[in-house]
């Protein structure tokens, strides 16, 4: 062996050791901490979000720490959260979940960012039967395959856009409408479409433009030209945050008059920054905002949740972080529950949690999803050129009256 | 339902408007890669993304408060340096190799410089305003947005600008009897090695003048390169390397059969029927290649 392999074999051997001696010292519970795993997308396309969710996870970390952390058997645990970054892949969030479990030990998991990295994940801590707490999948597909270990403190996608659907009608006198809706394939976007489906035939209205947008979306003018033609009342995109800004720049460049705009990912976008007066009177779909009433004992108000977060990373809190946040807290009530760390109990006491938070009331239903909470929808409203989301729907919450239908573009200043 | 075009003809005018629009801001940066692939023999992957880049640049100064048209001036000259380092840095020691070797050399460069955009300006998509309006004709019912009308004026004007600088200027032809003869041009003198920095530079600069145009009209992402470099690379293998009025018409060509696929197949499948037109060109151009060849045995 020459001098350069044998330095080669002593580095990997080094790397092996130094590996086996660092993830030894992580078990399901090390010592005072109760260790959490997740991937997240830290960088790649999904790295804004991905950063929101770890922020909020990590917030939520802190917060219980600091408040006496998680007793169980009479004993304060702490949390503690592996992260690894998964690059925006399915595939690799895949391989570090596994990695995760088989090699850090993890018997507790957080969700990814995004429904597709949650699918991908999914199979894998199912397998191992590792309860996993998710935040950020809200595609129906994932309620639908009968996992066990899979919980979701958000509303499934095919919610977000119905309440929009049955507002307009109710606009309309109670009859059916037309709708003109424009859907990425993705499979968020797609089960946003199917809610919308329902809600049409429930409701007795028509689709008149159906569109598939591409996954490299930047110009939608096509469907646009197509909806001027047809003059539906409602107009439906859902696109993540391509989608919200290319339509909103087309729809104020081609003067495209609808009597009502509903969207997702308004804030994720950043809409009423990005586009300003252009945005006004759109409807955002949102799992969250911060003027909802709900209360927790850790974060107190979502007001107060909104403030803190501000304080220690220096933006307002999109609802991927508040929610994330969220996950926590049903971890620590699960565990306080079960007053276990036995994977099954505590997977059990999951099944079972009914609770408040600052985010909204939490109960999963038989796929794991979050049947206690309702979706909201704001909308953008400018005064001068200062815009904001105000909540207009459901009435509970509402800060402002819902502004129908929008003006028209010649109108408009 | 999708062949409402052919219901309401008013709708051809808008896809012919808007395709003959955008398809001149694609013949720029299709020109910009014919330049470079006619000197150096360079497929440049990192087309699209270097569009993206400029159109970063013209974002970033939009940010600091300055109007995003000034993109246009700005963002070239800083793309000139960008691409003469990329030159120095990469592209030299691959340019007397094969294609194939500067295929993935460009490759490389395209994913670096996705990872590095979606580092330095976030994963987020966004947009420059430029507040230009719209202009409304046939009574409301055909919209252009002035931003296009910008876009497609300056890219006019930009080419324009070259090509006389290609006719008239010294480097230009330097550049020019590089493309024809590079060995040649060097026994007479010519500093190739600097003629193909600024070959790269100009290309680049091409570039960030598209993508300061694509700033106000479109949206940016780090990750929307890859579209822009095949458009350009289709537009070259139409109307080949030395020809900048067949550039011209051919863009125009494709963003014209864009947005009709646009209209007829659903905006789902208007990049996917690019990809399709290139395989068939592809397919078309070797044909005829092949019976070429089989002429000349």
């Amino acid at each position: 062996m020459n001098k350069i392999a044998k330095l080669f074999v002593t580095f990997i051997s080094a790397i092996t050791l130094a590996l086996v001696s660092f993830t030894s010292s992580f078990a399901k519970v090390d010592g005072e901490y109760i260790v959490l795993g997740s991937a997240i997308s830290l960088t790649g396309k999904y790295s804004s979000n991905g950063v929101h969710t770890q922020n909020g996870y990590n917030m939520a970390v802190d917060r219980i720490n600091k408040m006496g952390g998680v007793e169980v058997q009479g004993k304060k645990y702490k949390f503690e959260i592996i992260y690894y970054d998964d690059e925006s892949n399915p595939k690799r969030a895949a391989q570090l979940a596994e990695r995760l479990i088989k090699q850090d030990g993890v018997h507790y998991m957080l969700g990814p960012y995004s429904s597709g990295l949650t699918k991908a994940i999914a199979p894998v801590t199912e397998k191992y039967k590792i309860p996993m707490v998710e935040a950020n999948g809200a595609s129906r597909s994932l309620f639908t395959k009968g996992y066990k270990y899979l919980f979701a403190v958000l509303s499934p996608a095919n919610q977000y856009l119905e309440v929009a659907i049955d507002l307009a009608v109710e606009k309309n006198g109670g009859k059916g409408v037309k709708i003109a809706q424009a859907f990425e394939q993705d499979a968020f976007s797609q089960d946003v479409r199917l809610g919308i489906l329902d809600a049409a035939k429930r409701t007795g209205s028509e689709i008149i433009i159906d569109d598939p947008l591409p996954k490299e979306l930047n110009d939608m003018a096509a469907t646009l030209a197509k909806v001027k033609v047809v003059k539906p009342d409602v107009l439906v995109v859902s696109g993540h945050t391509k989608g919200a800004l290319t339509a909103i720049r087309q729809i104020s460049e081609m003067k495209v008059d609808v009597p009502m705009l509903a969207m997702t990912h308004c804030d994720a976008a950043k809409l009423s920054k990005q586009h300003g007066k252009k945005s006004e009177f759109a409807l955002c779909a949102s799992q969250w905002h911060k003027n909802l009433s709900y209360k927790d004992k850790f974060f107190g108000s979502g007001k107060k949740y909104a403030k803190d977060f501000q304080k220690e990373f220096g933006y307002d809190p999109p609802y991927q972080s508040a929610e994330s946040s969220a996950a926590l807290l049903v971890f620590k009530d699960a565990f306080e529950r079960a007053n276990s760390f036995d994977r099954d109990a505590v997977r059990d006491a999951l099944v079972d949690t009914e609770m408040q938070t600052f985010y909204g009331n939490i109960k999963f239903g038989p796929g794991g999803q979050n049947v206690a909470k309702p979706m909201i929808l704001f909308q953008v409203r400018c005064k001068g050129d200062d815009c904001e989301n105000r909540v207009v729907a459901p009435t509970k919450w509402a800060s402002d009256k819902f502004y129908h239908p929008i003006p028209k573009w010649s109108e408009r200043s | 339902m999708d062949f409402l075009i052919f219901k309401a003809p008013i709708l051809m005018v808008q896809a012919s408007m808007d395709g003959i629009l955008i398809g001149i801001l694609f013949a720029l940066i299709a020109y910009g890669m014919a330049l470079q692939w006619g000197v150096m023999n360079i497929i440049n992957i990192a087309q699209g993304d270097l569009v993206i880049l400029g159109g970063y640049i013209a974002y970033t100064i939009y940010l600091w408060g300055i109007h995003p048209a000034w993109g246009v001036i700005i963002s070239p000259i800083i793309m000139f340096f960008v691409g003469w380092a990329l030159y120095k840095l990469v592209i030299n020691k691959v340019v007397d190799r094969d294609l194939f070797i500067s295929i993935l050399a460009t490759f490389g460069i395209a994913i670096v410089m996705q990872q590095l955009m979606n580092f330095i300006f976030g994963a987020d998509v966004v947009v420059a305003q430029s507040e230009y309006g719209t202009t409304m004709l046939f009574d409301n019912s055909v919209t252009l947005p002035n931003s296009k009308i910008f876009s497609a004026f300056i890219s006019v004007l930009y080419a324009v600008a070259l090509v006389i600088y290609m006719k008239k200027s010294r480097l230009g032809r330097a550049i020019r009897a590089t493309a024809q003869n590079a060995r040649a041009a060097k026994i007479l003198g010519v500093d190739t090695e600097k003629v193909y920095a600024a070959t790269f530079g100009i290309n680049a600069a091409l570039c960030g003048i598209a993508g300061a145009l694509i700033s106000i009209t479109l949206t940016l992402h780090p990750y929307v390169g890859l579209p822009y470099t095949v458009r350009s690379f289709m537009i070259v293998i139409v109307a080949g390397l030395g020809n900048l009025p067949a550039v011209a018409v051919s863009g125009m060509g494709l963003g014209l059969f864009e947005e009709f696929a646009d209209y007829i197949l659903g905006t789902e499948f208007r990049i996917g029927a690019v990809f399709l037109l290139l395989v068939l060109i592809l397919v078309y151009r070797r044909f005829k290649l092949s019976r070429k060849r089989e002429y000349l045995k």
